[in-house]
C-alpha cells in the first residue's frame, strides 16, 4: 500500500480551506437558521460539509487506479486532514473573541473579522460544546470524505444512484418551505404533515425520498424509458411528442397557481432573462460578437414603453401596452443597428470593451439632466400601467407570468427558425472564422448587423415588459449588472443552447430569489460558479447540440449521381 | 480559349515591404496552373489580392471579363471565385454538411425574414441545398462522415471537406494554396487525379500554389515562378525544370551554375 501523503494532506487542506473559507465570510452563520432535515442539519452545516465531501472525492479521484481499500484509506485521511482548517479557526475564534487575547496590546479582533463570532462555534461543534463538538467534527468530516471517495469509486450505477439521491434529499431539504407551498395547493394537510415539520423536512421523510430516488435512478428508470422511446414507431412517437407538449403546456399554466405569488414574482424575472439571454445567445452565442452593453436595449425598451404609455406627465401618446410594444422591439431594431455601425470592423476584446461603453453611456445619458424633460433623468419615469389582456387587469405577478412566457415562447421559436435557416449557418460560420466566413460570400455587414438589432429587438422586448410590470422606471436599474447576469447565464447554460439559456436563468436568477439570503453574497457566487463552470465543464450545462442533418430520412430522397467514390 | 483571370502588373505593399511587384499573368479557361517560388516569395498574398482580402495598392484583376480588384471578399466569391487555404480553415465547430451548406451563400435566394415563416420557398431551398451537400461530399469521397464536426475529421479528410466548401459555390475558377501539404506521396497523387476530375466534370479553371514540385511538374499545364513579389519565369513544365533563374531561386547561384555545367556537359 503506497500513500502519497503529500497529495492526501493537500487536497485535505483544500477542502478545509474552502469551508474555513465559506465560514469565515459569514456564509456559515447566515445560513444557519435554513434547516436542511429536521432541526439538525443545517444549510450552514452544509457549506461545512462541503470541504470534507471535496477532499474526498480530490483523493479518490487520484487514487482510482491503486487498489479500493488504498483509496478509501487514502480519502478517509484527507478527510481527517480538512478538519484541520476548521480546527483552526475554532482555535482562532477562542483566542482572539472569546478570550479576547492581544485585544488592549493590538486591536480589537472583533470587529475586523466580523463574522468569527461565538456562534459560528457553536454552529461548527454541532452546539455540543468544545469537549464533545470537535471529535464529532472530525468525524463528520471524515464520514463526507468517506461518501465523496465512494461517489468516486462506485460502480457508475451505484455512484450515480448515490449521487441523485443526496442531491434530491438535499434539494427538497433546503427549499422546503416552497416544495412545502407547492404540496401544500396539490395535496391535503396530512401528507405535508407527513413530510415536513414546521419549515424543515422530517428526517423519516429524507430517508424515504432518498431511498426512492436512489432506488429509481439505480433501476435505471431514465435509461429503460429513453430505449423504450427510440424503439417506438414513428407514428407513435409522434404522438407522444404531442402529449408531451400538451404536459408541458398545462404544467406552464399551472404553475404560477401552484408556486404563489412570491415563487410567481421570481418566475417571472426569470423568464424576462430568458427573453434577454436569447436575444444575447443570437450576438454572442450564435454570432460569436462578444457585447457587454447588452442592458442598454433593454434599457431602450423599458423607456420606449414608459414614454409612451405613463400616464404620467411624461408620457407621450398615451399609448396601450399591446400597442407600445412592437413600437418598443422596432426601437430596439433600430438602436441595435445605431450601436451596431460603429463596431462593425471590431472583434473579440475590443468590442466587448466598446459596447460596455455603450452601455455605460445609455444609462449615464439617461441620468443625465440634459434629457430629463423627456425621460425624466434621474427621477425617472412614473406610472407606467400594468397591461390588460381582454379586461383582465395583469397587475399579479402570476398574470405577468403568462406574458413572460408567451414572449419566451416567441422568441425562442423565432430563434429556433433562424438558426436552422441560412442566416443561423452564416452567424455561426461568422463566429468561427470571420475572414473566412466573408471568403466564403457572407457579406458580414448585413450579417452582424442583423445579429445586433434582433438581439436587441429581443432584449427591448424584455425591457417593454419589465417596465409594465414595475410601474416606474429608474436609470439606476439599468446597470451593467444586468448585461453581466445574460452573459453569465449564456455561459453557464451553454453558448448557443437554447435549453441552456432556461436552465442558466433558472440557476443565476431563480435561485438567488429563492435563496434570499444568497443576495449578499450573490456576485461571489456568480463568481465561483463560474470559475467551476469553466474548470469542469466550459461548454455548460446543456450545451448546443450539433444538428444531423446527413443520417435522418432524407437519405431516402438521396438519388446517387456518382456511383462510385472518388478516391482520393 | 478565352483567359478567365488576368492579372495586371499587380502589386502590393506592407509598409516598405513589397509583397507583390507589378506581377502579371493570364490563366486560360479549363486551365490547371500553378504558381511556385520559395517561401515568402508573396504567392499567398497575390491569392489575397486576387480574393479581395487584400487591396493591392496598383494593378488590375479581371475575372470573366469584369474588374475585381478591391471588391470585397464576399462578392468576389459572388462572382464566381472560390478558394481552399494553406492551413486548413474550415468553421470547425460546425458539421461536414454545415460547412459546404455555408460554402453554398452565393446561391441562396430567399430572404432570412422568410425563414421565420418557414414557407414553401424557403423549405425547397433547404431541402436543394441538403441535397447538393450531400453530393458533394459524396463527390469528395466524405460520404457518412456529413455530420462529424469538422474538427473530429482526420486530416485528409479536412482537406477534402475544404475543397468540397470552396466547390459548393460553383465557382468557375478554383484557387488551391498547397492542396497536399501533409501529404504522403501517395495521397498527393490522387489529390492530384482528383482536381484533375473536378476541372474535367465540373468545368472549373484551377489555380494552385504548391511546394511538391512532383505535384506541380505532373499536373500544370502553365507554371509560374515568383521570388521576392516579381515573376522570374513562366512556362510549362519543362521550360520550367530547366530555367537557370528558377534554380537559383530555389538552390542559391552556385547550384545554378553548377547545374548548367552538368547540363552542358550532359548535352
Amino acid at each position: 500500500m503506497k500513500l502519497d501523503w503529500r497529495t492526501i494532506i493537500r487536497n485535505g487542506l483544500l477542502g478545509g480551506g474552502i469551508a474555513f473559507y465559506l465560514s469565515a465570510i459569514g456564509m456559515t452563520e447566515l445560513f444557519s437558521e435554513r434547516y436542511l432535515i429536521g432541526d439538525f442539519l443545517s444549510t450552514g452545516q452544509l457549506f461545512v460539509a462541503i470541504g470534507g465531501l471535496a477532499s474526498g472525492i480530490l483523493t479518490a479521484r487520484g487514487l482510482k487506479e491503486e487498489k479500493h481499500l488504498t483509496a478509501y484509506m487514502g480519502s478517509l485521511l484527507s478527510g481527517i486532514a480538512s478538519s484541520i482548517p476548521i480546527l483552526l479557526l475554532i482555535f482562532l475564534i477562542q483566542v482572539l473573541v472569546i478570550r479576547q487575547i492581544g485585544q488592549d496590546v493590538i486591536f480589537n479582533w472583533r470587529s475586523m473579522f466580523v463574522n468569527l463570532s461565538p456562534n459560528l462555534v457553536e454552529i461548527l461543534t454541532f452546539g455540543q460544546g468544545l469537549a464533545a463538538g470537535i471529535p464529532l467534527l472530525i468525524l463528520a468530516t471524515t464520514t463526507l470524505a468517506f461518501i465523496g471517495a465512494a461517489l468516486v469509486l462506485l460502480p457508475t450505477r451505484w455512484g450515480r444512484a448515490l449521487t441523485n439521491g443526496l442531491m434530491w434529499t438535499l434539494g427538497i431539504g433546503i427549499f422546503s418551505e416552497n416544495v412545502r407551498q407547492i404540496l401544500t395547493e396539490v395535496t391535503n394537510r396530512d401528507f405535508v404533515r407527513l413530510v415536513f415539520q414546521q419549515r424543515t423536512l422530517n428526517p423519516e421523510a429524507a430517508i424515504a425520498i432518498f431511498a426512492g430516488v436512489f432506488i429509481i435512478s439505480f433501476l435505471g428508470v431514465g435509461k429503460v424509458t429513453q430505449s423504450g422511446w427510440a424503439k417506438l414507431p414513428a407514428g407513435q412517437q409522434k404522438q407522444g411528442r404531442v402529449v408531451g407538449i400538451v404536459l408541458l403546456a398545462v404544467f406552464l399554466i399551472a404553475l404560477p397557481w401552484l408556486v404563489g405569488q412570491f415563487l410567481s414574482q421570481a418566475l417571472f424575472l426569470v423568464g424576462m432573462y430568458v427573453m434577454m439571454g436569447l436575444g444575447l445567445n443570437i450576438v454572442v452565442g450564435y454570432a460569436g460578437l462578444l457585447g457587454l452593453g447588452y442592458v442598454a436595449f433593454f434599457a431602450f425598451g423599458a423607456y420606449t414603453m414608459g414614454i409612451l404609455t405613463s400616464t404620467g406627465p411624461l408620457g407621450v401618446g398615451n399609448f396601450n401596452f399591446w400597442t407600445a410594444l412592437p413600437i418598443a422591439v422596432l426601437a430596439g431594431v433600430v438602436w441595435g443597428l445605431v450601436l451596431g455601425f460603429p463596431v462593425l470592423r471590431m472583434r473579440g476584446d475590443y468590442l466587448a470593451i466598446v459596447t460596455l461603453g455603450f452601455g455605460e453611456i445609455i444609462r449615464i445619458l439617461a441620468t443625465s439632466n440634459w434629457l430629463a424633460p423627456f425621460e425624466g433623468g434621474p427621477q425617472g419615469i412614473l406610472h407606467i400601467p400594468t397591461p390588460e389582456f381582454f379586461g383582465i387587469v395583469m397587475n399579479q405577478p402570476q398574470t405577468m407570468y403568462y406574458l413572460v412566457v408567451a414572449g419566451s415562447l416567441l422568441i425562442a421559436f423565432v430563434t429556433i427558425r433562424l438558426r436552422d435557416s441560412r442566416l443561423g449557418r452564416q452567424w455561426m460560420a461568422m463566429r468561427e472564422d470571420e475572414d473566412v466566413a466573408e471568403a466564403m460570400g457572407i457579406n458580414l455587414v448585413q450579417t452582424k448587423l442583423l445579429a445586433f438589432s434582433i438581439g436587441a429587438a429581443f432584449s427591448a422586448m424584455a425591457g417593454a415588459v419589465f417596465a409594465a410590470r414595475v410601474g416606474n422606471i429608474f436609470p439606476h436599474s439599468f446597470n451593467l449588472l444586468i448585461s453581466i447576469n445574460a452573459l453569465s447565464l449564456i455561459i453557464v447554460g451553454g453558448m448557443g443552447s437554447i435549453p441552456g439559456v432556461v436552465v442558466g436563468s433558472l440557476i443565476l436568477v431563480g435561485l438567488p430569489e429563492l435563496l434570499r439570503e444568497f443576495t449578499e453574497y450573490r456576485l461571489l457566487m456568480y463568481g465561483i460558479l463560474l470559475i467551476i463552470m469553466m474548470l469542469f465543464r466550459p461548454e455548460g450545462f446543456l450545451p448546443e447540440e450539433t444538428h444531423k442533418r446527413e443520417l435522418r430520412g432524407e437519405e431516402e430522397e438521396y438519388v446517387e449521381e456518382h456511383p462510385v467514390a472518388v478516391e482520393v | 480559349m478565352s483567359i478567365i483571370l488576368k492579372a495586371d502588373r499587380v502589386t502590393k505593399r506592407f509598409g516598405g515591404l513589397v509583397a507583390v511587384n507589378a506581377f502579371s499573368f493570364e490563366l486560360e479557361e479549363g486551365a490547371i496552373d500553378s504558381i511556385i517560388g520559395p517561401n515568402g516569395a508573396g504567392k499567398t498574398t497575390l491569392f489575397n489580392c486576387i480574393t479581395g482580402f487584400y487591396k493591392p495598392n496598383e494593378g488590375e484583376i479581371t475575372f470573366d471579363g469584369h474588374h475585381i480588384q478591391g471588391l470585397t471578399p464576399d462578392r468576389v466569391t459572388t462572382s464566381g471565385i472560390a478558394r481552399t487555404y494553406q492551413n486548413i480553415r474550415l468553421f470547425s465547430n460546425m458539421t461536414a454538411i454545415e460547412n459546404i451548406l455555408v460554402g453554398r451563400q452565393p446561391h441562396y435566394k430567399t430572404f432570412w425574414i422568410e425563414a421565420i415563416f418557414k414557407n414553401p420557398r424557403v423549405v425547397n431551398e433547404e431541402k436543394e441545398a441538403l441535397n447538393e451537400a450531400l453530393h458533394l461530399l459524396q463527390y469528395v469521397g466524405l460520404k457518412g462522415l456529413g455530420d462529424q464536426l469538422a474538427r473530429n475529421l482526420p486530416y485528409g479528410a479536412q482537406r477534402r471537406l475544404e475543397i468540397a466548401r470552396a466547390l459548393a459555390s460553383r465557382p468557375k475558377l478554383l484557387l488551391l494554396d498547397e492542396p497536399t501539404a501533409g501529404m504522403n506521396p501517395n495521397e498527393s497523387a490522387e489529390l492530384m487525379h482528383f482536381i484533375r476530375k473536378v476541372r474535367d466534370e465540373l468545368t472549373v479553371s484551377v489555380l494552385m500554389i504548391e511546394h511538391d514540385m512532383r505535384v506541380v511538374m505532373g499536373i500544370s499545364e502553365n507554371i509560374s515562378v515568383m521570388d521576392f513579389g516579381q515573376k522570374i519565369a513562366e512556362g510549362n513544365p519543362k521550360e520550367i525544370q530547366t530555367n537557370p533563374r528558377v534554380i537559383e531561386a530555389y538552390l542559391g547561384r552556385g547550384a545554378a551554375a553548377g547545374f548548367e555545367t552538368n547540363a552542358a556537359s550532359a548535352g
